[in-house]
């Protein structure tokens, strides 16, 4: 029985990190129809930043952190009006190639400029602290992200529902002729989107970062990220959380009482399941074109 | 005579074709200006001309607002000056609520009681949108779905209002209706330019007419006139001058305007 619990309780751990990358990844889908493969290595960028922050300049941690979230934000802006806005005539299949390209231009740099072995994370919380209740143990950076995940979820749910900004940002994507004749930017939106997905994948990379941090550390959570959101219905926030804790959670189970070899597939037999079954996702709600 | 919107001798092409082929013509400040013109004549395009909705065009000529330049603007910019457009086809937002619409027809707008009375005066102006108001814009009929966007458009409080084909896909008692909300949003002092299909009705509530064949305007005058003008009647309004014993037109007065 402690072993299932304590099974699940890692799984909601691992999901953690993958919801928050499946968030980042809905952000940019809600406003422009591209998933974005880039996702995971402007994450990854972003944490060896605040890496040599930290080990070269000697900063703070809490300003090196502070300024690796401002480096990804501009790092998203700047993809977006320096790369993505200058194609012409853009479709989405077009747009999803440019960012797998950025993904390699910045997998490259990072291997480049760091090397592409195991580095450590100057982290003001070690990886392996745990806390004890009766016989579960839960490491207290697994908190911390579960913290951060679900608190991201309600701020920017919020936001999308509330905020100007969230209306535009529906808007645009719904359709941005119309944005425009009302007057939105709608290019300077989609930066704005940029950002603010480079942000949250950010937070999710500083959290990774501890555990592993090579180049490749973001491929695994965001590949799981971008399951979770398709499953969560692609535009839909709290879907794509719930979804990536389901993931965790059950590719935890599996690997434990299953097969361990193969962990990480189960994830991607869920997603074919799931498009199999209810092809716009668990928690999608979208208006069905009446005939 | 500088209206307030005065186009001049405008140009545009779009991609490869010659559109627009040297187009002039001014819309006098609270007034309701009417172009017509057949399929493909180059209405619409005049209008995505005027707010900037096809990139790079117009290729010559220039596009004056109240005496300001507005051609080569980006269309939020040209928005923010005041005038408002309604597109052919409604372009709605499927998934947003009409609330929702409406706010976005404000998005321009910083006054936020100012935006609440709106709502109130487009609701009474539309009062089927107010039974809706919760409701996704996808999920409205056909007329519904015009009335929204004419509505959202409302929301910017414009000087001038430009419609491309409110009567676009509605049946002929919803025509009558939105013509005499276009009328009642005029006499409220919004200056309107439409473009129609539907001549009869569009010159029954314009002042001025304008007549667009090819790219260019091959006629211009009051509404009144072009009404019992015999080339628009035989062309636009279907009034037939002479038949044959069989029942059909035995000649044309011309075959082209030009």
């Amino acid at each position: 029985m402690t072993d299932l619990i304590q099974m699940i309780v890692s799984g909601i751990a691992t999901g953690s990190s993958y919801a928050l990358m499946g968030l980042a990844m809905v952000i940019i889908y809600k406003t422009s129809e591209v998933p974005n493969f880039a996702q995971g290595e402007m994450a990854l960028i972003s944490s060896f930043f605040a890496m040599m922050l930290l080990t070269s300049f000697n900063l703070n941690v809490y300003l090196a952190f502070s300024l690796a979230f401002l480096f990804a934000a501009v790092l998203g802006c700047f993809l977006e009006f320096a790369v993505l806005r200058r194609a012409k005539e853009p479709n989405v299949l077009g747009m999803i190639v440019i960012t797998i390209g950025i993904e390699m231009v910045i997998l490259g740099v990072v291997s480049w400029k760091f090397g592409a072995e195991q580095k450590t994370m100057p982290f003001p919380i070690d990886p392996y602290d745990s806390l004890f209740i009766g016989d579960i143990f839960l490491k207290k950076l697994d908190i911390l992200t579960l913290v951060s995940a679900l608190g991201l979820m309600v701020v920017l749910f919020m936001f999308f529902r509330f905020s100007k900004l969230g209306l535009a940002m529906k808007a645009t994507q719904q359709n941005s002729v119309a944005a425009r004749i009302v007057g939105v930017r709608t290019n300077r939106i989609l930066m704005v989107t940029w950002g603010i997905s480079s942000l949250v994948g950010a937070v999710a990379g500083l959290l990774i970062s501890p555990t592993i941090m090579h180049p490749y550390m973001m491929w695994d959570p965001m590949l799981k990220g971008f399951a979770a959101a398709v499953m969560g219905g692609m535009t839909s926030l709290p879907g794509a959380v719930v979804a990536a804790y389901m993931l965790g959670i059950i590719e935890n189970l599996f690997g434990g009482y299953i097969s361990i070899e193969f962990k990480t597939v189960v994830a991607f037999v869920i997603i074919v399941a799931v498009l199999c079954f209810k092809p716009s996702g668990l928690f999608a709600r979208h208006y069905v074109k009446k005939v | 005579m500088a209206g307030l919107l005065d186009v001049k001798n405008i140009e545009t092409y779009y991609d490869l074709v010659y559109a627009i082929r040297g187009a002039s013509f001014s819309v006098e400040e609270g007034s309701i200006t009417a172009i017509l013109g057949n399929n493909g004549a180059g209405k619409s395009t005049i209008l995505k001309t005027v707010m900037g909705l096809i990139e790079d065009q117009p290729d010559k000529g220039s596009i004056e607002f109240d005496g300001v330049p507005i051609q080569h603007q980006d269309t939020d910019a040209i928005v923010r000056k005041g005038i408002a457009y309604v597109p052919e086809g409604r372009e709605i937002f499927k998934e947003l609520t009409v609330h929702e619409h409406l706010l976005m027809g404000a998005y321009t707008r910083k006054d936020r009681s100012g935006i609440k009375e709106d709502i109130e005066t487009v609701f009474q102006y539309f009062p089927v949108l107010r039974a809706r108001v919760n409701q996704w814009a996808g999920t409205l009929s056909g007329g519904e779905q015009q009335m929204l966007a004419i509505g959202r458009a409302l929301m910017l409080k414009p000087r001038l209002l430009i419609l491309d084909e409110p009567s676009l896909g509605l049946s002929p008692i919803l025509v009558r209706e939105i013509f005499a909300i276009i009328k009642e949003i005029n006499k409220s002092g919004t200056t309107i330019l439409l473009v129609e299909q539907n001549a009869n009705m569009a010159l029954s509530i314009s002042s001025t007419g304008l007549i667009l064949e090819n790219g260019r305007f091959v006629m211009k005058g009051r509404s009144e006139d072009l009404r019992e003008d015999k080339d628009v009647k035989e062309f636009y309004l279907g009034i037939k001058s002479e038949t044959s014993a069989k029942g059909y037109q035995r000649w044309k007065r011309k075959k082209a305007w030009r």
